[in-house]
């Protein structure tokens, strides 16, 4: 708990300032407060316990997510092969669970979703091969294995009242639904890693300098190995929520996840060339995602309206992060 | 042979392409036909169209990930007004929203400097909610069969779209090759700030490119929609990736500062073949997802093993 609350100390220093400076380094909080602060006014139900948990609750899958996909963008790298790994571990999962028991189908999605992973982590650490085309290939090849192997049919679980699945999706721990509890045990969990553990700061260095960090003797290959298998470690716990919510799962249902998971890392001002970000961070680009979407929808306005709000929302952030570093609105070129 | 060989190592895509010709023409009866080969062109022609203007993008060292929704907004667009403003002026509306997605994209990338990765995934999310509040989620349907014909008619006995893609296919590689605004799109993508140095206005001259791919999603949309005489909200969803999947294919770098049209062509071909070809021997679609994926990455391999001597290539 300390170690968090001393990642977020080393950002509040707000002297010596200029405005521009201070919106690129803190805008994204500020569009958090701001979000939230008008959208409690907009609407009575939206400050309510009830409502904000649904908001986690909805940002749980996307968010879960990302924070893998962030070590992986500190790293230097994409994954655009996330949503149809998520495909994938939940239809796998829900089908197996009638197969073998629910647990050994957990362990057995486990196993498998990290193996796709290792193969993506194979060719780009390895093979040093352009992680974002290799992951546009793993996407659609995950999506063609996800379709062999159910036939192009819909899978879902047949007694859905009698066991112990639900847990991860339905129910509740100590007042919390669990899909909020995993994210925010991950999201903590993995913001210590990324800030007090040498793995971390290791990651930092590969994406800030790949050549550099070669030559003082980081091993490039096993560390960007390792994001890759990060990154497929929390699509599973991502698969879980949702086969687990939903006992069912078609076979197209991470579809165009990958972008929106990218949004919400890019929102939280982790640089797509790597060597910056941080998880806290992310966790409040993939709530203000949510937060808009929920709002919106307490508004009375149809759900496509967030996708226009999310674009404006993405384009600002992103150039008062990277106007704040130029020292200059606009750009020279 | 030595020619053969040069052109082998320069565009290893169309070798691909000719090895999967002969393997379908022996495997399976129907597939060598006249008939079956202007429907694999007709097939191509809307990521072909796309293609081109990404190709343009992609060897500037930029991306273009609106394009999907942009082939949506302009079918939508040139179907639903068709009832107020008549098939032309319907068109001509659809066309100009895909311009206007372009030039968007452009300004924004060139006035922030914001990645051009970032501009336009916020564009395709964005877009497609445009779409979604024009259409209310509706499907709209062409009433006057015009506009449908329009889609199946024949040009000595060759389909109109597919002549359409062959025009822009030939100009575009033309433009690309041999023309001043051609040079800049590879001295831009090779080294953006000598570019610049150089006098080329690199911002005007991206804004530019993204108005060209703009333009030509917004053609692939109108151009779909007469081919089915009605658009739907969904329509372009993933085509940035197939089209994407096409140019690299064809061997121009992410990178930027290296492609050709020719290359994106045969990229654009070897998707079609290879889902004509597999539809016709009855392999189940799926197969056709995990084979793209797989030579994606493996032509990646290929090209790094082929280019590590010059010290730079897609892996770099």
């Amino acid at each position: 708990m300390k170690a968090l609350v001393e990642s977020f100390k080393s950002g509040l220093n707000t002297k010596d300032m200029s405005p521009l400076q201070f919106f690129g380094k803190h805008g994204i909080s500020v569009a958090f407060v701001i979000c939230v602060i008008t959208f409690s006014l907009a609407s009575s139900k939206f400050l309510s316990a009830d409502n904000l948990f649904t908001v986690v609750m909805q940002a749980s899958i996307i968010g879960t997510i990302a924070l893998g996909v962030t070590f992986v963008v500190i790293g230097g790298n994409l994954d655009l092969s996330v949503g149809s790994l998520l495909s994938f571990s939940t239809v796998l999962v829900v089908d197996l669970h009638d197969k073998v028991d629910p647990g050994m189908a957990i362990v057995l999605m486990f196993l498998f979703t990290l193996l796709i992973g290792s193969v993506n982590g194979y060719l780009i650490g390895y093979l040093r091969l352009n992680s974002l085309i290799v992951t546009l290939g793993m996407l659609s090849a995950i999506q063609g294995i996800t379709l062999v192997y159910t036939g192009g049919k819909n899978v879902d679980i047949a007694d859905q009242e009698n066991t112990w699945f639900t847990f991860f999706g339905r129910e509740e721990l100590l007042g919390i639904p669990v899909p909020a509890l995993i994210f925010i045990v991950l999201g903590i969990t993995l913001q210590i890693v990324l800030v007090k553990t040498g793995f971390g700061r290791k990651i930092f260095a590969i994406g800030g300098n790949d050549t550099a960090a070669l030559f003082s003797g980081l091993r490039r290959n096993r560390l960007v190995f390792s994001t890759y298998l990060l990154s497929a470690f929390t699509t599973a716990c991502a698969a879980l929520i949702l086969g687990s919510r939903v006992m069912g799962s078609q076979n197209n249902v991470g579809e165009g996840y990958e972008l929106l998971v990218l949004a919400g890392v890019i929102l939280g001002g982790t640089s797509l060339l790597g060597g910056s970000g941080s998880i806290v961070r992310t966790i409040i680009g993939v709530l203000i995602l949510a937060l808009i979407q929920n709002g919106l929808l307490l508004l009375g306005y149809p759900y496509y309206t967030q996708w226009l709000v999310t674009w404006v929302v993405i384009i600002v952030a992103v150039w008062l992060d990277i106007a704040a570093k130029r020292g200059k609105l606009l750009s020279s070129f | 042979m030595n020619r053969i060989v040069a052109i082998a190592k320069k565009q290893p895509i169309w070798i691909f392409v000719v090895v999967c010709l002969v393997f379908f023409s022996l495997s399976s009866p129907y597939f060598f036909d006249i008939n079956n080969f202007s429907n694999i062109l007709l097939q191509a022609s809307t990521i072909g169209l796309i293609a081109l203007g990404m190709t343009f993008v992609m060897i500037n060292g930029n991306i273009d990930l609106s394009v999907g929704a942009t082939v949506a907004l302009a079918a939508s667009l040139a179907v639903g007004l068709q009832p107020v403003l008549g098939i032309p002026g319907a068109v001509c509306v659809g066309l100009l929203s895909g311009i206007l997605v372009g030039a968007l994209n452009g300004i924004i990338a060139w006035k922030t400097g914001v990645d051009a990765f970032i501009v336009t995934l916020g564009a395709m999310i964005g877009v497609r909610g445009i779409v979604f509040i024009y259409t209310e989620e509706q499907s709209f349907y062409a009433f006057d069969f015009a506009y449908s014909d329009f889609g199946s008619s024949t040009l000595f006995s060759i389909p109109v779209l597919v002549l359409i893609f062959g025009l822009l296919t030939i100009t575009a590689h033309l433009i690309l090759k041999y023309s001043i605004h051609g040079r800049n799109v590879f001295a831009v993508g090779g080294n953006r700030v000598a570019a610049k140095e150089a006098g080329i206005r690199v911002g005007p001259h991206m804004l530019v490119n993204f108005i060209l791919v703009g333009f030509l999603a917004a053609l692939s949309g109108v151009l779909l929609s007469t081919q089915m005489g009605a658009s739907t909200p969904n329509l372009g969803r993933n085509y940035e990736l197939w089209t994407i999947t096409a140019v690299v294919l064809g061997g121009t770098r992410l990178t930027g500062g290296f492609g050709s049209i020719i290359g994106t062509l045969g990229g654009v071909l070897a998707i079609a073949i290879l889902r004509n070809g597999m539809n016709l021997l009855q392999v189940p679609s799926f197969y056709v997802l995990i084979i793209l994926g797989s030579i994606l990455i493996i032509v990646l391999v290929i090209d790094k093993r082929f280019s590590s001597h010059q010290g730079q290539g897609v892996g770099a």
